[in-house]
This record gives structure tokens, sequence and C-alpha cells, in this order.
């Protein structure tokens, strides 16, 4: 048709981007991205963690300034040195963490900053108008009256988007929207967001779900490292396309391993589940095993329940249900403490070693210690066996070939290869019956992650069990035995990792069951 | 990665922040018609010039020993204890009662029984805040405040009453039996002829303080308790992985922390007074905030501080006798070291760290190369400054 | 309790409980923006010092209070430097404001009246007298409310009033004003205001003036108001934690915050005539004891046991800007 010959490069786009660079320290956040939203249109950005898709976004709102670059609103170039400029120049954000007072009405938080003059009477009564009007136009009833921290999320959510609007925002950016919101709300929102685009509005959504992207977008950029790998139209792609858009060609990381041999179950788990302290379920009932000598692989997006998941089995959060280590009931009330697990026969690679593995200010023989600290070996009565510290420090640094090899060098120090190393060989050398690992190579240089793998192999061959979380699908792929995957606080599905693929696993963890497609 | 060399954070930070806490003194100092070096020269003499002047300074350097560490053993967990006053208050309450109400055979086993006493008591009226900290989330700071002025009302209230022997005016206890008067550094140092610290009212207290020095020290970095209470100070949720327990070590913290206090009542009480007068503590409780500070929270630090403040205390009494200047001058001096050192860390701090970050730009990279943050961490910025501790 | 010894105590409650509400209101300020504030005494203290002096010097007690004023901002100021601008410790910044305070008005009291800290004596003129409010003579003899009227509302300073004033005023500020809005909402998410577009550093600036302002009033009351006649050392004597201690109580509300300083107010003239109180209940009440209540009833308070007090969410975290 002759529709389709209209080269939509002569409209105007909303919003252009050209050439956005920004460092944080060596670290290269945003790498010449150029980027052409269409007004009208949802337009998708979609990357893995730390791709930079929020680094961009803040970028356009002014919460951080690029090195180099030019943005354009609306073909003209403008400057966004702070977040006034970003609403003035018509943009508004929904951020992953709410910016709302919690203990302010709908009306304040929707006021506040957009006040009309000195008098709040005036402002808060034009805004309760205004909000009646939003409300009929676009789906986004919420009572005005009401306190923020005693709404849900979805409500609270709405509650920013009417800050947006009511501030005439016309370019709407929501940076992970439904990571906090249950299906149902999730499609609310969406209907929501084709409101807004029916009123001519332009949507910029940030996500890693490829669910999301493929239904509701019009077109869709990819992000990887950094760097604006593709944009396409929606229509014209498929999920697997954009897959490997995200992932991009990655080295095959080989790992060499024999075939497992499962023995008896380690752990087992039955209907575990977890309230947060928002009330919100992480956890809705989760069941799996690990048998001694196999890698059980935990696969999906982050942020559905695989943190609560080694946090509970860990001792580190409380939850309801039965967990079995070696047929004895482990306690999860808060009564048994981590180092009751440790004491238990689970070693623990936690999800965040900045935060949890290591105390960055202790030196490396200190953080060998953390968590064993009261074992005979590194004790002499009450005082700290620091010298039988050291030694050992020194020994699994040789063994597990932490450089620079210096016992007495602070863990920050280190590289994150390196941090990394010192907590691997701090649970493999403990002897557990079983290994929790999570995300073992997040931010860890190549030559590291294949260490690690080969010592991760090397502990199942040995016959232990190990409980692998991670949201990189090929190291789940080439790690695991058996793979589990979840989303949503539940475990979508379980495969052998022989008679799977990525395809397969992505569609699981985008939450999409055998034959809804 | 580290933004400075550890000696300029120990040593070099403290020495800037030391020097603008004395140049706006001496600016004081000129505001009020006086010769800032003529009263630095007094202070100097005055305090260090004589075995009479160490006498005194070190009396009151083993006062800040005692309040000084308990202000530091508590940061090690990141807790601000502002409540030695009150501590040292109770503790003395506690001296009190075993100096005078138990038989002591002679001033060596008085002497024990004023440490476990005055420690037993500065713990107990540390516990309560401790406890409420621990279970009820209660911010430790105020109630530790509000514990100073309980205590406060507490001793005014036993030594107008039950605890002042009757037909006396003053407020303050009995004097303690013959036997428990502990010997003072003249009883110790003099020999012969030759009399030493004569009529100064350092005593053999000085000796547990620093005795208590070595033991915190000990405490802190050799045992497995110190190793936990570092770890929960430093990183609350690498504690909990490890599993160390929020509630033990905040409220074991704050007993020892209590316990030091109360222990310089035995300096104060036992080895000076010889009995327990109203307000005793003298803002001692305080200046332990500055002593920790300023030595940065380490045994060696407090002690090298409590003599400097030490110093401070009986040079400023000599300002006072020998040129009129009240002796509140002290109390300026001290607020602008925790000022400087404390509330305006990151004004020093900043630009020495950016001068050291200038050289490093300028030299090549040193071996461990740049740190690679993981993924979803990448963004953030590195340069801020961690919250105030 | 006989009628006239009631209306002694609650006439000496009213001026007692001055400074507390002034400066319990400077907290509130101070504390509803994010910034803890244990300096309150500190600066009603510097305020004393240079509202009297000034006053003894010129003959003026407004030029006094002026001076005062100036005092106490510049206080605040560095209270704000330290724990706005360099992100510092709040508590310690306090801390280190409160032993200024105390070291340097007797430096600089000894230095220029040589009275050993003290100010001269405050003269007539030279102090803030008792007003007879209108009627009050007339209402004198109306039973009741009359005779509170003219016995205890009136025959105070313009400080008083001010402060009385300064409730409901504070309450209108906070809740009525774009100003208070930003304010509350700077205290409780500082990332709310700064995405807002506001500036996080100036709200907390002007919060920690206020706060200043209101400290100096408080400061100047206890000083340069009938009867006091002139500054003496350590003439707060805690007064500032006794206002954090209100301003707890009161869980950081201006209208709630009258009540606790009125209370604790009463407390202190309660104390201050022990021989009274025993005659009219029958039994003695230890006066330490009422000293120590408002402390007492504060870390009840605290520990959550009676209606918990909780501070505003911010407070006393520096804001770094971050995700």
């Amino acid at each position: 048709m002759a529709l389709d010959t209209v080269p939509a490069a002569t409209a105007v786009p909303a919003i252009e981007l050209r050439g956005i660079s920004k460092a944080f320290g060596p670290v290269q956040a945003n790498k010449d991205i150029t980027l052409r939203v269409m007004p009208g249109t949802i337009h998708g950005i979609i990357g893995e963690n730390g791709a930079g898709k929020s680094t961009l976004m803040s970028i356009l709102y002014g919460f951080y300034h690029a090195d180099s670059g030019e943005i354009l609103v609306a073909g003209r170039p403008t400057r966004i040195p702070d977040s006034q400029a970003a609403i003035r120049a018509g943009i508004g954000m929904v951020f992953q963490h709410f910016k709302l007072v919690e203990n302010f009405t709908v009306l304040e938080n929707i006021v506040l900053g957009a006040e009309d003059s000195g008098l709040l009477r005036p402002s808060l009564a034009r805004a309760r108008r205004e909000l009646r009007s939003l409300a009929e136009e676009y789906e986004l009833e919420v009572d005005p009256d009401a306190v923020i921290e005693e709404i849900g999320v979805g409500f609270q959510q709405r509650v920013e988007i009417l800050k947006a609007l009511y501030r005439k925002a016309d370019i709407l950016i929501l940076d992970e929207p439904t990571g906090v919101l249950t299906p149902p709300e999730a499609d609310h929102l969406f209907r929501i967001l084709r409101n807004l685009r029916e009123q001519g509005k332009t949507i910029i959504l940030i996500t890693h779900k490829l669910r999301e992207i493929m239904e509701i977008t019009d077109t869709v950029s990819v992000m990887r490292r950094g760097e604006m790998t593709a944009t396409v139209r929606t229509a014209e792609t498929s999920p697997v396309q954009l897959a490997e858009l995200m992932v991009g060609r990655k080295v095959l990381l080989n790992v060499d391993k024999v075939p497992a041999t499962p023995r008896e179950p380690v752990l087992e788990v039955e209907n575990l589940r977890v309230v947060d302290a928002k009330g919100v379920e992480r956890l809705k009932g989760v069941s799996l095993t690990v048998r001694a000598g196999e890698i059980l692989g935990i696969a999906g997006v982050a942020g559905n329940g695989q943190s609560e998941l080694l946090e509970v089995l860990g001792g580190t959060m409380r939850a309801t249900g039965t967990v079995r280590m070696k047929g004895r009931p482990l306690d999860l009330t808060g009564r048994e403490d981590a180092r009751d697990r440790r004491d238990a026969g689970i070693g623990h690679i936690p999800e965040d070693r900045q935060a949890q593995g290591l105390i960055l200010d202790f030196a490396a023989w200190e953080n060998i210690a953390l968590g064993y600290h009261a074992r005979d070996a590194y004790s002499k009565g009450a005082m700290m066996d620091q010298a039988a510290m050291k030694a050992d420090t020194a020994d699994k640094m040789a063994r597990f070939d932490v450089r620079p090899p210096d016992p007495m060098l602070a863990a920050k120090n280190f590289s994150g290869g390196n941090q990394q190393k010192i907590v691997v060989a701090r649970e493999i050398e403990s002897g557990p019956d079983l290994l929790l690992i999570g995300q073992p190579t997040r931010g860890v240089d190549i030559g590291a992650i294949e260490f690690i793998h080969k010592q991760i192999v090397a502990l199942r061959d040995a016959g232990k069990a190990i409980l692998l979380v991670s949201v990189e699908l090929d190291e789940i792929l080439s790690l695991s035995d058996r793979i589990a995957v979840m989303f949503d606080g539940r475990i979508m599905g379980e495969r052998l990792a022989t008679q799977t693929n990525a395809n397969e696993l992505g569609l699981l963890m985008a939450g999409v069951t055998e034959g809804a497609r | 990665m580290d933004r400075m060399p550890r000696w300029a954070d120990v040593i070099l930070i403290p020495l800037i922040s030391l020097l603008l806490a004395a140049i706006i003194s001496a600016g004081v100092l000129l505001a009020i018609g006086q010769n800032p070096w003529e009263a630095l020269r007094i202070m100097v003499s005055g305090s260090v010039g004589s075995t009479y002047a160490w006498g005194y300074t070190l009396y009151y350097a083993t006062n800040f020993m005692f309040t000084g560490l308990a202000v530091a053993v508590a940061s090690h967990a990141r807790l601000f204890n502002i409540g030695g006053e009150g501590q040292a208050a109770i503790g003395g309450l506690g001296v009190a009662l075993v100096a005078l109400y138990l038989p002591w055979p002679h001033w060596s086993l008085a002497l024990i029984g004023a440490v476990v006493a005055s420690a037993l008591f500065g713990a107990a009226w540390a516990a309560i805040p401790a406890v409420l900290q621990a279970k009820r989330g209660s911010h430790i700071v105020i109630t530790t405040i509000m514990f100073n002025f309980i205590a406060a009302a507490l001793l005014n209230y036993l030594l107008v009453g039950p605890l002042k022997p009757t037909g006396t005016m003053e407020t303050a206890t009995a004097p303690f039996p013959e036997a428990t008067h502990v010997p003072s550094f003249r009883d110790m140092f003099s020999f012969g002829e030759t009399i030493l610290f004569r009529g100064t009212p350092a005593n053999v207290t000085f000796f547990v303080a620093v005795a208590l020095c070595v033991l915190v020290w000990l405490l802190i970095w050799k045992t497995r308790l110190g190793y936990e209470i570092r770890a929960f100070g430093f990183s609350e949720g690498a504690a909990r992985y490890a599993g160390i327990g929020s509630t033990k070590i905040i409220v074991v913290t704050m007993l020892i922390s209590g316990a030091l206090a109360g222990m310089m009542a035995i300096n104060n009480t036992l080895g000076e007074a010889e009995r327990l007068i109203l307000n005793a503590v003298e803002g001692a409780g305080f200046i332990g905030i500055a002593v920790a500070l300023m030595g940065r929270s380490h045994p060696l630090g407090v002690f090298l501080a409590a003599i400097l403040f030490g110093i401070l205390y009986q040079g400023g009494s000599e300002l006072g006798l020998m040129l009129g200047i009240p002796r509140e001058m002290i109390v300026v001096i001290q607020a602008l070291v925790i000022l400087f050192t404390g509330a305006l860390d990151n004004m020093v701090r900043m630009p020495v760290e950016r001068l050291f970050a200038r050289r490093r730009a300028r030299a090549p990279l040193s071996p461990p190369g740049p740190t690679r943050h993981p993924p979803g961490r990448d963004a953030a910025p590195t340069s801020t400054t961690p919250a105030a501790e | 309790m006989d009628w006239l010894a009631l209306l002694q105590i609650l006439d000496s409650t009213l001026r007692l409980a001055t400074p507390l509400l002034l400066a319990c209101l400077a907290g509130l300020f101070s504390e509803r923006a994010g910034i803890f504030d244990i300096g309150l005494e500190g600066k009603m203290l510097v305020s004393a010092f240079l509202a009297a002096a000034i006053a003894a010097v010129t003959g003026s007690v407004w030029l006094g209070l002026l001076v005062g004023t100036l005092g106490s901002l510049l206080f605040a100021a560095i209270h704000g430097l330290a724990s706005i601008t360099f992100r510092g410790n709040q508590l310690i910044s306090g801390v280190a404001i409160n032993f200024l305070a105390a070291g340097l008005t007797v430096v600089v009291g000894q230095y220029w009246f040589a009275e050993g800290g003290r100010t001269p004596q405050l003269g007539q003129g030279q102090r803030f007298e008792q007003l007879t409010l209108p009627f009050a003579a007339e209402m004198r003899d109306i039973p009741v409310l009359g005779t509170l009227y003219a016995e205890v509302i009136s025959g105070h300073s313009i400080l008083t009033y001010m402060a009385l004033l300064a409730v409901p005023l504070s309450w209108w500020l906070l809740y009525r004003t774009r100003f208070g809005l930003r304010l509350r909402a700077v205290g409780e998410n500082p990332a709310a205001v700064d995405t807002a577009g506001i500036s996080v550093r100036r709200l907390r600036f002007a919060a920690v003036g206020i706060a200043g302002l209101l400290c100096a009033l408080a400061g100047a009351q206890l000083s340069t108001a009938e009867p006091a006649a002139g500054f003496i050392r350590d003439m707060t004597a805690g007064r500032g934690y006794i206002a954090l201690a209100a301003l707890i109580f009161a869980k950081w509300r201006p209208w709630t915050a009258l009540g606790a300083c009125l209370l604790f107010g009463f407390l202190q003239a309660v104390a201050l005539r022990p021989a009274l109180f025993e005659q009219t209940l029958g039994f003695r009440i230890q006066g330490q004891l009422l000293d120590a209540l408002p402390y007492i009833l504060t870390v009840v308070i605290l520990a959550g046991f009676v209606g918990r007090a909780i501070p505003p969410r911010a407070g006393g975290e520096p804001y770094v800007k971050e995700r």
C-alpha cells in the first residue's frame, strides 16, 4: 500500500538523542547512544540489567549530565541540566522506585513542586478538579485523599503517572514499571498507556521483559553493554530475535563437565512462601529438590523471587513452608540465623558480594573468616587466631589464584573478579554439603568466570549439591544439570539442561507457559 | 579503591582539623585582647612544664581515656553513645556504695571493688537505651541524652537526701574510709626527700585507664567479639549474612561502652575526691566524644587525644590563673575540635582527597587496576562519600 | 490546693513554658525538614547572652534581640554548613554547637563585663516587661475565667505572646502553605522533592534558619524578659534538651508541642514550689523526680509503649542524589 512508502523520518521525533555518552569512572555506562522516539508512540527500550537503560533515562530527566551528545525535544536542541528543566520540556518520569512522600495524601503528592501559589488551598482545589478529569480520561482513578502508604503499589504508580500528567508532560518515561505489579495491575497499566497514546502522548517504556515489549510497544530499541544495538518495529520482530539482540552472540563458555550422577536429595523445599515488609508476596509456594552431585540452576529475570529464595535458605530471611536439609527440617521463623545454616552444611555465595559477601573495609584475611569466624580453626578461646587466619588466607589465595595474593589488602582494593574469588574460596573450602550460589560471575572478568565455573563443577563432582541462581541464561545453561525457571515468585517449570534451549527457557522466564503461545 | 593513603586519613586529616581549630581559637583569643602565643606558652608550661603540671594533666587525661574509649567502642558498632556523662555519674554511685558500705582491708582490693562496681553501674545505665535501640528502634542518641538528665536528677536526689551524712551542707557522700584511699602519683613516685606530683590528683587509676586502652585494643582487634562488632559497624548486611545478630552486638557493645564510661568514676571519686560529690563528671563524658573523634576510635589514638585534652584542660586552667581567661576557653577549643574533626570532616577531607586523586592521576595506574563494578550497580557514582557514620 | 497558689503555678507554667515552646518549634521546623537539631540549647544560649549583653550596653532590648538573633542564625548557619553542605553528622554538629555556645558566652562575657560570665543587671526599659493585656483589671473580678485571664494569661512578656502566636502560625505555615508542604516533604523523602525540581538544599537551609530565629526568641526570653534581668552562665540549663524531649512527646506537631511544653513547664513550676505541693496533696514529691519526669516520659514514648513516636523518615540522613 502507498502508506507504507511514506518515510517515517519526515515527522519530527518527540525525542531525539544524538551521540550520548556517559562514564562513571572507568565504567562506560552509555556509549554514543542515538535514539529517535516518534510522537504518539510507545517506544520500548529493552536490555539486560546494567545495559545502561536507566542511566540514559536519568540523563534525559536531568538527573545525570551526559559527558557528550545532544538532546532534541520536538526537534529543538534542549539542555536539561536538572529535573525542573525536564519538566518544563514536557518530560515526565515514573521511576522504578517511586518518589512519593509516603505519609502525604495523593493530592499533596501531586501538587508538590507544581503549586500555583504560596497558599495550598487553591492549588489543592485545582488539582482535585484536574485529577477528576484525568481519571476519567485515562482510567486513572485514585482517591485523592488517600494516604500513599495506605494504598497499594499499583495505585502508587498511578499517582506517579498523574504527577507527570498534572505537570503537562507530553513524553512519559516509565522505568521498569511492572516490576512491582501483579499481572492484573500490569494489564491495567497497559490499558492506561494505550489510552495515553491515543491522546497523543509519547511513552518510553524501559523494561527487560520481552513479553511486555511484544504486547504494548510500537517500536523497540535494544541496549547492550551501554550501546544501542538496534531499533526495530515491534510488529516486525520476534521475542527470539530480541533475546539475541539483548544478549548478543557471547563467547560460548565452554565448561568441561561429565554428565551428573545425582544421588540422594540434600535439600528439599516445599511450598516456600515469603511476604515482604510491604505485604507483597515474593515467594508464592516454591518447591524444589537439590540432590547430591548435581547443579540445579534457577533461571529467571531478576526480581522474580530468586533473591528471596537464596536469603531464606541462607538464613537471613523469614518464610513459611518446609525446608529439609539432609532430612532435617530447618527453622524458618528467624530463630536460626546464617550461622546455624552454615553449621547445617550450607555454604552461600551471595548475590551481592559488596553488600553481603564481603566487608569491604576488612582485609582479605578477615573476610576469609566471615561467617566462619567462630570455628575452631580460627579461634584461640575468645581470641581470633590471626596467624592461622592469615596463613589460611594466603593458602586459599594461592589455590584460587587471587591477585594480588596479599592477605593484608582490604577487600575494596581487589577487582570484582578477585573479590568474588575470595568469597568463592571461602564458601567452597568450608566444605558444605549444599552450596547456594547467587550471580557467581556478575561483574567478573572472563578469566575469573572460567575459573569460578570450574570450581563449581569440581564441587559437584565431589558429590556436593549446588543451587545456582543466575540471570545470565548462558551461565545457567552451561553449568546446570537441571534448570528450574522462576517467574513472579513461582517455579514455572523444570527442564533437564540437555533437553532444553534458550528459547524455551526465555519464554518460561517471561511467564509464558506451554500452550499460551 | 582507597581515595587516599592511610597515613593521610589517620594523621594528616586530624592534624589539619586540629590546626583549623587552633587557628580559630587563636582568633578568639585575639578578639578578647589576648596574645595567642603567650597563651600557648602558658598552656604548655602549665600543663607539661613540671611534675605538678603533669599531675593535673594526667589526672584529666585519665578521665578522658575512660570516656573516650566508651565513645570509641560504641562507634565501632556505628552507635553514638552520647550518654557517657550519665553513665559516669552512675558509675560514681557504684564506687561510692562499695567504698562506703563494704569493709575493705586494703586499697588494692577496694580498687578492684570500685572497678567492678563502676563498670556494672555504668553498664546498667547504658543497658536500657541499648535494649530499646535493639528491640524497639528507639534512637540511642536521644535516649542516652535523656538518661544523662535522669542520672543527674537521681544523683541530685541521693546526694541531698539518703546518701548525705546528717549535719553537713555539701551535696556529697561521707568521705570514704581510709582503707579505700588509693595511692596518688605523689605516693608512688616520690622518693626520699624528693617530692614529686605534690598536691596533684593524678593517681593509680591512670594505670587502670592505660590498661583499659590495651584491653580495648585487644577486644576490638583481637577477639571474636571485636571482629563481630566491627563487622556489624561496617556492614549490617554482611553481618546478617555472617550470622552476627544485631541485637546481641548492639546490647553487648553498649554494655561495654557504658562500663568504660562508668569506670571513669574510679578516677574522680575513689582516686581524687575520696567521696562522691555532685556533678563530679564535669562534662568529661562529652569530652569523650571529642577524644574519640580525634583518636579515630583507635585506643592508641584515644590515649594520645586524651593526653592532648588533658593538656588543654590543665593548660586552660593555668590561662585562667595567669591571664584571667575563663577556663571555658577549653570548652571553646573542645567544641572546635569536635566541629572540625566530626561535623565538618568532609570539608577537610574532600579537598585532601582531590589533591591525592590529582597526584594519582598523574602517576601511572597502581597494580590492582580499576575496580570493575557488578552490572546493575555500575552506574552508581563512585565518588560520593557514604552516609555519615 | 488553694486557688491563689494554683494561679501562681499556672502563671509560672506559662512563663517557664515560653522558652521551651519556642525552642520546641525551632526543633520542629528543623527536624520536619530532615535535619536533627540537638544544638537548640547552644543557639538559645548564644541568643540569651547577646540579647542581654547588647541590651545592657545600648539600653535597647530590641537591639539586643536583633543581635541575639544574628548570633543564633550564625550558629544555625554552621549547623547547615556541616549537615547540609558537607553532609556531616548532624548529631555531632549539634554537640559542637552546644559546646561552642557554652564556652564562647562565658569567655566573651568575661572579657566584656568581667563579672564571671554574667552580664550586668538589666534595669528598667532594658528588658521585655510584663504586659498587662487589655481589660485585665476589669476582668479580674469575674470568677474563674476572668481571674485566669488577669492572673495567668495577662502579665507576660511580649515573647510569651509571640510564642503562643507561633503555634497557630507554625501550623498554618506547615499545613496550609506551599513552603510547608515542601518542608514536610523534604524531611520525609528528599528524593521526591528533588525529582519535582525543587532544591533540597535551599529548603533545608530555610528550615535551619527558622530554627535559628525561634531559638533566638527563646534565648531572649530567658535573659531579658521580666523577671529575668540578665544573663548568667549556662542559663539554658538543659532547656534545649527538654524542648527536644517535648518535640518527641508532641510527635513533631505544633499544637501538641504546645501541650507538651505546657506540661513540662508545669512540672518545672511545681518543682519550684515543693512545699506548696506537699501541703495540698498531703505527700511529698521529690523535686528531682519532677526534674526527671520530662525525660522519663520521653523515653517511654520513644520506646513506643505509649503511642509510638515516628520521626520524620529522612531525619538525620544527609541527602545524596542517586537514581
